[in-house]
């Protein structure tokens, strides 16, 4: 498979804003790494499952009782922006009533 | 006398029960040797000289008292990679979007130490988000190398590794994702390890790779780093990926030897590409291993060459998604955008540093629509056959061994230029991750230009015992008892007491 990366769409899905320059300079970085990695694809795989953790666990659960949770206070005394305990943001919809993002 | 700051964990635990030794002295002479090599190293992001004058008041207070011991650890001075959380003690994983966090509370292997009677003396630096293999990629500045400051540590722990080398803590945690204990402990001449994928809880420790990523110890002796890990192992409800398994002792079989054991020399990993005097010293303690009475047979595992590629597919990708937490909302860095989308892009396109931002991209683009079954798929594929081949490896011996790091200790800047030229430096590593196995590294000696040497030990999952087993032997026979020129040259400069 050509690796061809359209490192803006990708910064834009990450969240990170990046200027031309930036971009570029990602770009070839990350197309040589993968043009590195791409060699996986020669191994047979055939019927392989994946494995997503080493030791795969299902089902880790504990007695369901309440336990004391975070303080509030102090969770909230490392956040940029607060108001009335809750965290604050900036507009999340635009002027014209359309979601921004 | 010896110095305080040079006795190894078990030695200074036994001056400690014999009343030789105050925690509070030991502390002290701890940070006078980070006092003067700090100015060298930068191994420490934070030094907490209140609250581990506080852990060392407390571990003299209930041995004067006549009380048991806190622990196994008690009174023992340790520094904790600043990737692991402190309760109200600055947490930044070295990069600037988690600048002035304090953690609401501790990590589980972190409040286990303090437990077992540890005294925590600071936060160590690393490669940002534990992203790197020299501790260059610190938004906080490099640390050196205590065997020549031209070099790096190594890293993604270099902070950890250094201190220990140097004297500034008997042990300390790091984090290994891809080797970032055992590479570190090589480069800095220390002994590292890396435990069986949940072994010891990750609840606390800032997410890179979730299914690689464990903490492990660093001490300068194999015993020093079984008793820092008996006190942070065991399963947690905080982390369902903890496996609830009684933790054995560890320390039953450091005086077994080797005789009767069959030693797997990993083919794929003794390669050219291995420098030779790397490469010469560990045949010659394999030549010593077989005089102990162990077998020594080569092994080849074909796929330990896809390593690397499977490694930079599934760690990129998972650290895309753990890292989106950073986005200027609960904690850290805010740069300010007129949306909430735009905040959060401008907050991570300054709060991380490049290298972050390289491995983010790449798991964006490998997990992204078209692109997630040849990338990261496949990788989880190959990853199940490497599995199968160690598990098949095992069938036919008891450890495996390799070097740990293909060079010795590089000069600073001489690999930031080519991320794949750094990447190359986890190649032995890499493997143990992958699969989730236990495996350590320890110093086998000094090379000519007087850099420590290593060897990288392998066991199968929850193989911990036999895995100390052959490092002890290992450790004997190396007979390292050399110190880093910083450590030394601090102890004997005329007026180096401050």
């Amino acid at each position: 498979m050509p690796i061809d990366i359209d490192i803006a769409k990708v910064a834009k899905l990450a969240r990170i804003a990046l200027d031309d320059d930036e971009l570029a300079g990602y770009q070839e970085q990350c197309t040589l790494i993968l043009e590195h990695a791409e060699r996986v694809q020669s191994v047979d795989t055939e019927g392989v499952p994946p494995t997503a953790h080493a030791f795969p666990m299902v089902n880790s659960f504990r007695d369901d009782v309440v336990e004391a949770s975070l303080d509030r206070t102090e969770v909230l005394a490392m956040a940029p922006d607060t108001e009335e305990g809750y965290f604050r943001v900036p507009a999340i919809l635009g002027d014209d009533g359309e979601a921004s993002t | 006398m010896t110095d305080p700051a040079d006795l190894t964990i078990p030695e200074a635990g036994a001056a400690l029960r014999r009343r030789e030794l105050t925690a509070v002295e030991l502390l002290d002479a701890v940070l006078q040797r980070a006092a003067v090599t700090e100015a060298h190293l930068h191994a420490y992001l934070t030094i907490d000289r209140s609250g581990a004058l506080d852990a060392a008041e407390l571990a003299d207070a209930t041995l004067a008292s006549g009380a048991t011991p806190l622990g196994p650890l008690h009174g023992i001075p340790v520094a904790l990679k600043d990737n692991l959380c402190t309760r109200g003690v600055e947490t930044t994983c070295s990069s600037q979007i988690l600048a002035g966090y304090e953690p609401p509370y501790d990590a589980t292997v972190v409040q286990r130490l303090r437990e077992a009677g540890a005294v925590v003396v600071g936060k160590t630096n690393l490669d940002e988000f534990a992203m790197g293999s020299s501790t260059e990629n610190s938004a906080y500045g490099v640390t050196r190398n205590p065997w020549d400051p031209e070099r790096v540590p190594g890293g993604s722990s270099g902070g950890s590794a250094a201190a220990v080398a140097a004297g500034s803590a008997l042990g300390a945690l790091g984090t290994d994702t891809g080797g970032s204990v055992r590479q570190p402990a090589a480069l800095c001449g220390v002994v590292g390890m890396k435990p069986t994928y949940g072994l010891a809880s990750r609840y606390g420790l800032i997410a890179f790779a979730s299914s690689l990523d464990q903490v492990g110890p660093f001490a300068r002796t194999v015993a020093g780093a079984v008793t820092l890990l008996e006190a942070i192992a065991g399963w947690d409800p905080k982390d369902a990926t903890s496996i609830p398994h009684d933790v054995p002792d560890f320390s039953g079989s450091l005086d077994a030897g080797v005789a009767g054991l069959t030693i797997g020399v990993v083919e794929e990993l003794s390669s050219d590409a291995i420098e030779p005097e790397v490469r010469a010293q560990i045949g010659a303690m394999l030549d010593r291993l077989a005089d102990r009475g162990a077998e020594i047979v080569p092994v080849s595992i074909p796929l330990v060459d896809m390593g690397l590629s499977v490694y930079y597919l599934i760690a990129p990708a998972e650290c895309s998604a753990n890292l989106a937490r950073f986005d200027g909302v609960r904690y850290g860095l805010r740069v300010d955008g007129e949306t909430t989308e735009e905040m959060m892009a401008n907050t991570r396109g300054e709060g991380f540093g490049a290298e972050v931002i390289r491995r983010v991209l790449l798991g964006t683009y490998a997990l992204s629509a078209g692109y997630y079954d040849a990338f990261y798929g496949q990788a989880q594929r190959v990853r199940t056959l490497m599995r199968q081949a160690f598990t098949a490896a095992y069938d036919e011996v008891d450890v495996l061994v390799s070097a740990t790091s293909p060079t010795t200790a590089f000069r600073i800047g001489e690999k930031t230029a080519d991320p794949l030229t750094m990447y190359y430096s986890d190649v032995c590593s890499i493997p143990s991750n992958l699969v989730g196995d236990p495996a350590i590294s320890l110093p086998l000696g000094l090379d000519e230009a007087g850099l420590p040497t290593a060897i990288q030990v392998m066991a199968p999952a929850l193989g911990e015992e036999r895995l100390f087993q052959v490092a002890a032997e290992i450790e004997r026979l190396a007979g390292f008892t050399a110190r880093a020129r910083l450590a030394t040259s601090v102890v004997t400069a005329p007026g180096a007491s401050v």
